[in-house]
């Protein structure tokens, strides 16, 4: 790739076959790379084309294989993050790396490696704040503050070290689109200062956008580099995918059935200081029907989810009901009993332990209601593994669960792999209740649109589908009925086609219905509102 | 300079089998080395401690005795690092499962019946067991962590079984002797072979080894373990109880901790005395690691260790060096079989300045 437009600028930053080999494995693969001055530029790929190891490269964290990395012509060597950091590359990582119990200021002090005085990092954290348009209070607790307002102090903490190239990992994913909106303006602003912006992300809407030039990666390769402008989504995808996408299909006209699964006024108090409570949470779901549980990440899904389980049974047995039968006080394996099957968001460590094979982690969520298949001996529960490897087999079939030998390890599967095993398991029980959550979180988009079609034709089958997810393009996709999850609180659900983004968008911004008028519980402060 | 672990993106099945190999080789090359540095002749050293010892009879008796309080506590500790509970006190509930079971010969010495031998296991092992408990109630209820608890709880019942057989257990006939009086006949374990010493606990051993490794192997309670072990999280989804796990493997290890200490005192000393254990309960660990948490392999590794115990008192009568060699051989075994281990997993990456510089400026 060359700068064909503007031939007699130097590039801030370039990449000139830049490989990260672990063992024999190519993450990045001589990759080309230009940024110029002044210019949002996108890295596009799908989970584990390479961008984070190309962008640890970058930053510092990882050590290339092999090529050469130019800062403003010059070759260098980037070999920590207080390098990367000295010669001007700003990063705002995906995952945020702050201290819930300190102040904003505190945290920004911690990145600092000098002993400048706290109130001084305050002042200019202020001014910052004020000039890009990213309101905030350098003596809030971090604990207290949305996830946009926490993105806003890794950008602060990035400006206020002065970089000409600033690197935002996925920054949208934990955004609201009107927080998206906002993140934007500051980006243009940065770009009109002359500073140049790395922009990861795997939202072609969004990147299309706001990005001047694209690269798109592909199993550690560049497989294209264009102006996003000039494409359509699709050309997008098919750069990053190497193929078409299978488009989801919906029936629109199915009719609904009986309610399958019925929570009513079911309220938890959080767990831990950090967690979110549950308050007055109400809904029906019936045979047929998908609703999808929107909202920004952190407002009680996770909680939702556990309660919906029963990996943590809740105090009223009649606040959840599935199939007409009062569950909330009894455990998971007995909701399972009952025809509901779970998908949870964390694949590793939650929803599968990476260290086992498969067969063993088809038999975690299914060694109580397929007991009859799975286990002999009675009291003393033999494993029956061949039944259980041949259902694993089964199900990697019907999935087209793509994996090395027969029953590899779980934690050698691709995400989008294993996830697509994750959910061929509850639904090779056919059950009749399915409550999902984030199902297609990291997951590439060949796997996303299978995952999604699954959930669609389960519902159609006869089955209440319970989706929770973050990702609107996902809701709209595949939801009969859409609710809002804000601060723990559940809206009504409304039919998918009456909804624009703009309302979810402000429905997930907590502004809610006027018939809940937030009451606020004492430990509540008050800036967990100010959104 | 620093020094990292980078975590190695395959593992080789090869070495990770070898593993233990390797270890022992590494200790006996160190151990070579030992000998060498305190003027003896280590190749004869190295006979005398690890091959003697296997050429007689009655000294593989002695092998078996040694290995099989080792391996009865080492298998329930095994189940216990399989599920992610670390306890480390094993050599406590081995003395108050001694303690427990022996109240029936001390209290009543002329109590003469078959059913003494049995009842006294039993009471052995629910005192191990309830010892067990106590740290497995502190964790459950208060979050405390089990290594400490199970840990600190090892010298109160070494204090304890000191005060006893001081005080209240000793035989008034013994001389001021701080021991009690000889278990009548029945009360003792009888060996197996009429060739020698060697008694019933190493065949309880082998029978607790087999039997949890088929639990480990097939059952469905093995596999809870094994999950939970790897991811509380993951355990919870599937329906598994991580705390009643906290209760169940810490029973079951104290329980086989207490088995093998009543059975030392019951069939390899005959009386309770001050000092009933050369440190079982903590050469267990090594042994369950050595054996790669494996209640098949441990059977091995048990006798390995079984074997630097007997080559020590070996080596102390035929080339005069302190007993003490063979707690250093037991050091040097674990501190490969961890290394290796460890090496395995990680690779070692020294990053040598110049990123400094950068760091100091920024």
């Amino acid at each position: 790739m060359t700068l064909s437009e503007d031939p007699a600028a130097v590039p801030l930053l370039s990449v000139r076959g830049l490989t990260k080999l672990f063992g024999s494995f190519a993450a990045c693969d001589a990759i080309d790379l230009d940024i110029a001055p002044g210019e949002i530029h996108a890295l596009l790929g799908e989970n584990g084309a390479g961008k984070s190891t190309l962008v640890k490269m970058l930053f510092g964290v990882l050590q290339p294989s092999a090529g050469q990395i130019l800062w403003e012509g010059a070759p260098v060597t980037i070999s920590s993050p207080g390098g990367a950091r000295q010669l001007g590359v700003g990063m705002v990582f995906q995952h945020f790396s702050l201290f819930e119990a300190l102040t904003v200021a505190e945290n920004i002090a911690l990145s600092l490696d000098t002993g400048i005085s706290l109130s001084r990092i305050s002042e200019e954290a202020a001014s910052l704040s004020r000039d890009y348009g990213l309101p905030l209070d350098p003596k809030a607790h971090v604990a207290d503050l949305s996830v946009g307002e926490r993105q806003r102090i890794e950008i602060v903490r990035a400006l206020l070290q002065n970089p000409k190239l600033i690197i935002l990992d996925e920054p949208t994913s934990v955004l609201t689109p009107q927080e998206a909106d906002r993140l934007f303006e500051t980006l243009f602003k940065l770009k009109a200062e002359g500073r140049s912006v790395l922009y990861i992300s795997h939202r072609l809407e969004e990147v299309r956008r706001i990005c001047d030039r694209a690269t798109v990666l592909r199993h550690g390769r560049v497989t294209g580099a264009c102006d996003p402008k000039l494409e359509t989504p699709a050309s997008l995808a098919r750069m990053m995918v190497g193929s078409d996408v299978a488009e989801v299909h919906r029936d629109e006209s199915a009719p609904l059935g009986d309610i399958r699964i019925e929570v009513s006024n079911l309220s938890v108090p959080a767990r831990t200081p950090f967690a979110v409570s549950l308050r007055n949470i109400s809904m029906k779901v019936r045979a047929g029907e998908v609703l999808a549980v929107a909202g920004v990440a952190g407002n009680g899904q996770g909680e939702l989810f556990d309660a919906l389980s029963g990996e943590y049974p809740v105090d009223e047995d009649e606040a959840i009901r599935i199939r007409g039968k009062a569950v909330g006080r009894t455990r998971i394996n007995g909701r399972r009993v009952l025809g509901a099957g779970f998908v949870p968001e964390e694949r590793n460590g939650h929803a599968a332990v990476s260290a086992m094979a498969l067969s063993d982690n088809l038999l975690l969520a299914r060694s109580q209601p397929d007991k009859r298949a799975f286990l002999a001996g009675g009291v003393a529960s033999i494993i029956r593994h061949d039944a259980v490897r041949s259902a694993t087999r089964r199900i990697c079939e019907a999935m087209d669960v793509r994996k090395s030998g027969d029953d590899p390890l779980a934690g050698s599967l691709s995400g989008g792999n294993l996830q697509k095993f994750i959910v061929g398991r509850e639904l090779d029980r056919q059950p009749a209740v399915l409550v999902v959550n984030q199902p297609t979180w990291g997951v590439d988009a060949g796997a996303a649109s299978r995952i999604r079609q699954a959930l669609i034709d389960l519902a159609k089958a006869g089955s209440a589908v319970v989706v929770i997810s973050q990702d609107l393009d996902e809701i709209f996709e595949i939801a009969t009925n859409i609710a809002v999850i804000s601060e723990g609180r559940l809206s009504e659900p409304h039919p998918a086609g009456t909804l624009t983004l703009e309302r979810i968008g402000l429905m997930m911004g907590g502004i809610h219905e006027s018939h809940s008028i937030p009451e606020r519980a004492p430990s509540m402060p008050e800036s967990t509102h100010a959104r | 300079m620093r020094v990292e672990l980078e975590k190695r993106v395959r593992v080789s099945t090869l070495f990770s089998i070898l593993s233990p190999l390797l270890a022992l080789v590494l200790t006996l090359v160190f151990g070579a080395v030992m000998f060498w540095l305190l003027g003896k002749e280590p190749l004869n050293a190295l006979y005398v401690y690890f091959v003697e010892p296997l050429l007689e009879v009655w000294s593989l008796h002695e092998l078996a005795i040694k290995a099989a309080p080792l391996i009865l506590i080492a298998v329930g500790l095994a189940i216990c690092y399989r599920s992610n509970n670390w306890n480390i006190g094993a050599e406590g509930q081995f003395t108050i499962g001694a303690i427990t079971g022996s109240i029936l010969p001390v209290m009543y010495p002329e109590w003469h019946s078959p059913a003494i031998l049995p009842l006294m296991l039993i009471m052995g092992m629910l005192g191990g067991a309830l010892y067990a408990g106590i740290p497995a109630l502190l964790k459950t209820r208060f979050n405390t962590n089990e290594i400490l608890t199970s840990l600190m709880l090892v010298y109160i019942a070494q204090l304890y079984l000191d005060w006893l057989v001081r005080g209240p257990w000793r035989d008034p006939q013994g001389y001021n002797f701080p021991q009690t009086k000889s278990f009548q006949v029945e009360a003792v374990l009888p060996e197996i072979l009429s060739s020698g010493r060697a008694h019933w606990a190493f065949v309880f051993a082998i029978v607790a080894a087999a039997a949890l490794w088929f639990m480990m192997r097939f059952m469905l309670k093995g596999f809870e373990v094994s999950v939970l072990g790897q991811s509380e999280r993951a355990g919870r989804f599937a329906g598994f109880s991580a705390r009643r796990m906290v209760w169940f493997s810490m029973l079951l290890s104290g329980a086989l901790a207490g088995l093998a200490g009543i059975s030392e005192v019951s069939g390899s000393i005959g009386h309770v005395q001050p000092v009933i254990s050369p440190g079982y309960g903590f050469t267990a660990i090594i042994v369950a690691f050595l054996g790669r948490l494996n209640p098949l392999g441990i059977i091995a590794s048990g006798l390995v260790l079984a074997l630097t115990y007997l080559g020590g008192e070996a080596a102390q009568l035929s080339i005069g060096i302190s007993d003490k060699v063979s707690r250093v051989f037991q050091g040097l075994l674990l501190f490969f079989v961890l290394s290796c281990d460890t090496l395995i997993h990680y690779r070692i990456r020294l990053i040598f300045a110049g990123a400094k510089s950068a760091e100091i400026e920024a």
